[in-house]
């Protein structure tokens, strides 16, 4: 089922006159660049999820926040939707524009406002990228601990907008653990602060709730974020092992043990081939799976807990445990891991990333359950997983080329989501809902848990004038959903009139 | 440790509804021994201590999902014997505190600055809404961001969003190595160390000052612990101490003066304070025995990035800062949308949610 925006199942759009829109944008904003030309707009028609398309009505840069100030009050009263977009480097299309709305970019928001070693925080706009406020607190030997795999791109407005993640969550957490403060501005254009520069604050933590909340319920205008002192050293450990089951009982081992690593990743056949392929990182091509196992900290204790983890990974079958000799094979090991994606980009013409969590001791079962899809659609599945959190971003390879694929890669993904749910999963471990995964928020809820979070939504944004349509599916599309996909039988929403 | 088990959400659910059609406000509670905490609440008492017990628990998973009316004491044996822990050092103020009351107090111990609060170990949850529905958010997932986050929103929300009745949190081995030491050092200085140390890779896992010596825990392994304390120096403290700070159980907290905590930013300076003060969090959390009024100590806070909550029943009429005029309207919005009727503990944070 497609999901772009469909007015019959997601709602009406407010119709908006383009021309009057602009005319009345240039007077209120005379300094605001405007993108307005077809061909201007052509760039920002989609974000990482670039199956997906629509050219939206306008595009706006602001550079101040009078000026967005301005624009959500003028929205607000007319009546126009309006999109948020960071670095536009999103994989499940949260920021995928609309024909009715404006797309709101924060890009240009780059400036990193204060680093303050001594309180351990900085505070940055919006569009600064991920990896630019830890190299800000660099000269500090100060860090900024979520490190999406896209942190040179990813702007930190949309890492709060995604709660995302990266491959040091276990030990370090989410964006929503590193977040002080939060400063906003409402959909009516009125500025409020979430969280603030103490560890709490009065009344409900909205911060939580509007971290991940996908552009939903505000849009970002600076965020302060906490900085920790850089571990004093990092060392990777990488294993091999002859079946996928082995790798994945050694990651329960190592936690048994009592030792939480810094990251811990767990790589397939396939993708360990295609990594060694492209980066040459010395990884071993035979192996069914590697892990690789980061241990960071105070030097004496990364030194016990290598040793330890090498025992572990060794009682737990490995055939082979090599300790990266220095900083530079450190670096290539995880060179291989963070370049997956990539690397499976060269041995297909396409791939689709997905994004499912697990508990971890449901690996076995999942990834037996995912190549006997793989092999019922016909299409090839590579593993990456950060084994430590039980994300798992399984590859599918297909050739958009070839009729029907791209259908068949897309199907092949919901039914992987589904298995993920069946076992206690969810549907997206850090990538997002956007309108990817729309269909698949179906079977993650019911209706009432839905309606729900329809209530959470209209308590910030009544008019639904923020990123229509994205994050939580509407009822209809529900019903829509299901009747096409009748789960073991059984109809879900069966409460709701079909049509 | 066998923790007693039964299922009362049925139960629970029945309660709700009945509220609901009657609209009768209902007193959420578990132990009540945070009762004192907040405004007093007009309604029904909802006691949801009947539906207790462990609901999963794999060590290997790093989550246990637990009822709310499980004695807190039983989780953390629970943990204990699997050599894990709750980081965040939760109080429990009484024999009888519940894991419920843990989370929608929200409250945490001494090692929350570098552990993380309550709400940052809330995986997922279990909600009686004000539409009367049971339902489930979040998992038993570390990472997960399929829909909005409602279970964190509980953390804090003194049962006014909704009856929590399940929650699933992250757990993690204890560490270890651990050693406490006392260094008679004066605030000041011992605040500007602390901002230093802060900024190094020394596994300081709590930091108290009570006027006459810092108070130090170390966590971690045997040698990054070993040689931190060989590095600070000081002499010996008893472990008991963090527990007796995080109960309140320390001399300072017998004093009959209201009490009341400020909550400031990392690195603030020593304040005058118009009483006698315990500094907790590096700094962060800083213990107030005062009789000044309210608008005195907040002004206090406010100047400086914080905020004060008075943890004195009926000292005050607001234990808990006013909001600003926007964040009290969509703290109403929030509620209108979660508790329509209003049933869920009236007022017990604000008058007006
Ligand atoms: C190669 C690659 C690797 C990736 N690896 C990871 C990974 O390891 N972990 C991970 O978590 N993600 C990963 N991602 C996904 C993506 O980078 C993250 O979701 C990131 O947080 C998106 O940031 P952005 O600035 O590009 O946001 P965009 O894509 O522009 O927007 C994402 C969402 O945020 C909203 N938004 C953006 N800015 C604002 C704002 N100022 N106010 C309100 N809402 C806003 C948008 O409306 C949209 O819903 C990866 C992506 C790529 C392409």
């Amino acid at each position: 089922m497609n999901i772009l925006y469909d007015e019959r199942v997601d709602g009406a759009l407010p119709k908006v006159d383009k021309a009057a829109l602009l005319a009345e944008l240039q007077a209120q904003l005379p300094d605001l660049d405007i993108l307005h030309r077809s061909e201007d707009l052509k760039p920002y028609e989609c974000d990482g999820l670039s199956a997906y398309r629509t050219t939206p009505l306008l595009v706006v840069l602001p550079e101040r926040i009078e000026q967005v100030e301005t624009l959500l009050k003028l929205c607000h009263q007319r009546g126009v939707p309006v999109v948020a977009r960071g670095a536009g480097t999103g994989l499940s299309g949260g920021a995928l524009p609309l024909e009715q709305g404006i797309l709101l970019v924060m890009a240009r928001f780059n400036k990193i406002l204060e680093v303050d070693p001594a309180g351990r925080f900085a505070r940055v706009q919006p569009g600064v990228r991920n990896l630019a406020i830890s190299q800000a607190a660099a000269p500090y030997e100060l860090y900024y601990a979520p490190d999406p795999s896209s942190q040179i791109a990813c702007s930190i407005g949309g890492n709060v907008a995604e709660n995302a993640g990266g491959v040091h969550c276990l030990k370090y957490g989410l964006t929503v653990h590193n977040l002080l403060k939060v400063d906003i501005l409402t959909v009516e254009g009125e500025r409020m602060t979430l969280g603030s520069d103490a560890l709490d604050s009065p009344g409900f933590d909205l911060l939580a709730l509007f971290t991940g909340s996908e552009g939903m319920l505000g849009i970002v205008t600076e965020v302060t974020v906490k900085l920790l002192p850089k571990p004093q050293v990092a060392k990777v450990l990488l294993a091999a092992f002859d079946s996928v089951e082995k790798a994945g009982r050694a990651v329960g081992d190592i936690i048994a043990a009592g030792i939480i690593p810094g990251g811990l990743e767990m790589m397939d056949n396939l993708s360990i081939r295609a990594a060694e392929d492209f980066i040459h990182a010395g990884y071993p091509v035979d192996a069914e799976a590697i892990l690789l196992c980061e241990l960071d900290g105070v030097e004496a204790d990364v030194h016990d807990d290598c040793a330890r983890v090498s025992e572990v990974l060794k009682l737990a079958g490995a055939t082979e445990v090599r300790l990266a000799k220095d900083e530079a094979e450190r670096v290539r090991f995880w060179a291989g891991r963070k370049n997956a994606f990539p690397a499976v980009g060269r041995i297909s013409p396409d791939y689709y990333c997905m994004d499912g969590t697990i508990p971890r001791r449901e690996l076995p079962g999942v990834l037996k359950g995912i190549s006997d899809l793989s092999e019922q659609f016909g299409l090839r599945v590579a593993n990456v997983f950060h084994a430590g959190d039980g994300n798992m971003h399984p590859l599918i390879l297909f050739d958009a080329n070839q009729p029907g694929e791209l259908e068949r890669a897309e199907e092949l993904g919901g039914k992987i989501l589904e298995l993920c749910v069946e076992v206690g999963g969810s549907i997206t471990g850090e990538h997002g809902v956007g309108r990817e995964k729309i269909n698949q928020m179906c079977a993650q809820f019911n209706s009432d848990e839905l309606t729900l979070f329809h209530a959470v939504k209209a308590a910030f944004d009544p008019s639904g004038l923020l990123n229509p349509g994205k994050n939580i599916p509407t009822l209809h599309r529900c019903a829509e959903f299901g009747r096409m996909h009748i789960h073991n039988g059984q109809l879900p929403f069966p409460e709701l009139e079909r049509f | 440790m066998s923790v007693i088990a039964n299922d009362a959400s049925a139960l629970l659910l029945d309660q709700v509804n009945q509220a609901l059609a009657a609209k009768t406000p209902l007193r959420i509670q578990g132990g009540a021994t945070k009762a004192f905490l907040g405004r007093a609440v007009e309604g029904q008492l909802l006691d949801v201590r009947e539906h207790r017990g462990i609901v999963s628990y794999d060590p290997t998973e790093l989550v246990v999902s637990v009822r709310a009316g499980t004695p807190l004491a039983e989780l953390e044996a629970t943990l204990d014997e699997a050599g894990q822990m709750l980081p965040c050092e939760p109080p429990h103020f009484g024999e009888g505190a519940t894991v419920g009351g843990m989370i929608a107090a929200g409250l945490s111990g001494p090692r929350r600055p570098w552990s993380g609060s309550v709400r940052d170990f809330v995986l997922g949850s279990r909600i009686i809404t004000g539409q009367g529905k049971h339902l489930r958010f979040g998992g038993e997932v570390m990472k997960n961001v399929a829909g909005y986050d409602l279970s964190r929103l509980m953390a804090g929300s003194f049962g006014c969003l909704g009856v929590l009745t399940e929650v699933s949190l992250k757990v993690l081995p204890k560490p270890r190595q651990c050693t406490s030491l006392r260094l008679e050092i004066d605030l000041e200085r011992a605040l500007l160390k602390l901002a230093e140390w802060g900024q190094q890779p020394i596994p300081i896992s709590a930091a108290s000052h009570d006027g006459q010596a810092l108070h130090l825990r170390l966590e971690g392994g045997e040698g990054s612990v070993g040689a931190a304390r060989e590095r600070i120096g000081g002499e010996d403290l008893d472990p008991g101490y963090w527990n007796d700070l995080r109960e309140q159980r320390l001399a300072f907290f017998a004093d009959p003066r209201p009490l009341w905590r400020l909550s400031l930013p990392n690195n603030t300076p020593a304040l005058e304070l118009p009483g006698d003060q315990l500094v907790d969090w590096a700094g962060a959390q800083r213990w107030l025995k005062s009789d000044a009024d309210a608008v005195t100590i907040r002004g206090i806070a406010i100047e400086v990035g914080g905020h004060a909550t008075c943890f004195s029943e009926g000292a005050t009429t607001n234990p808990f800062q006013p909001l600003s005029a926007p964040l009290l309207r969509y703290h109403r919005q929030l509620k209108a949308a979660l508790d329509p009727q209003g049933i869920f503990n009236p007022g017990r944070m604000y008058s007006e949610v």
